[in-house]
């Protein structure tokens, strides 16, 4: 596995799995954070990502976020520091 | 979760209507999301309570686990979780946190 996106593939691949996304993208946003207590040298600390499945049907934004921080749990305790998250369903994905 | 901690996370969320925790404080924000989350509320004319997580390590934690979100800012309306940045923004742009704000009798004055 490439060293340089071991975290966002595993993110990936969990997210996948678990809500099967009809759109996900996960953008590695560390280099903006650069500096401040929470970004390691190692990068892989700040992630972007858009989600949208209708796994998120019916949910309030604090539930589908909590969904996915439940989904990527061991990522968040191990390297990743925040997630800016947009969880959205297929019709409010416009 | 110490029970001091819980207890004292109890009593501020509870004992002021708007609560903020964030990394530094609202003059200033040591970092870009809790950054955002005070401009919000600034915009809004919200009073606030910020409550700086960065001076208690337990407090950084227990506020995690108080809430069951693994991120901070964490923005509580008279005792209710609302969300992180994410949320926050979200639910101003749309004006949702306006009205909610004031459904809850909030005082909002928006700064023109």
């Amino acid at each position: 596995m490439d060293n340089a996106t071991e975290y966002a593939t595993r993110m990936r691949a969990k997210l996948t799995e678990a809500l099967r996304p009809s759109r996900l993208e996960i953008e590695d946003d560390s280099r903006r954070h650069a500096g401040h207590a929470g970004a390691g040298a190692e990068g892989e600390t700040h992630f972007n990502i858009i989600i949208v499945s209708d796994a998120f049907e019916g949910k309030s934004r604090v539930a589908r976020q909590r969904q996915v921080y439940d989904i990527v749990a061991d990522e968040l305790r191990e390297r990743v520091h925040a997630l800016s998250l947009k969880t959205l369903t297929l019709a409010e994905d416009v | 979760m110490d029970n001091a901690v819980s207890e004292r996370i109890k009593n501020d969320v509870e004992s002021n209507d708007v609560v903020l925790f964030m990394k530094g404080t609202p003059v200033f924000p040591q970092c870009g999301f809790s950054s955002a989350v005070v401009q919000v509320l600034t915009h809004l004319g919200v009073k606030f309570k910020g409550i700086d997580v960065l001076v208690d390590p337990s407090l950084r934690d227990g506020i995690k686990t108080y809430s069951n979100w693994p991120t901070i800012p964490q923005l509580y309306v008279k005792g209710e979780f609302i969300g992180g940045c994410d949320i926050v923004r979200e639910m101003y742009e749309t004006g949702e946190l306006a009205e909610m704000l004031s459904t809850k009798g909030v005082d909002v004055q928006v700064k023109a």
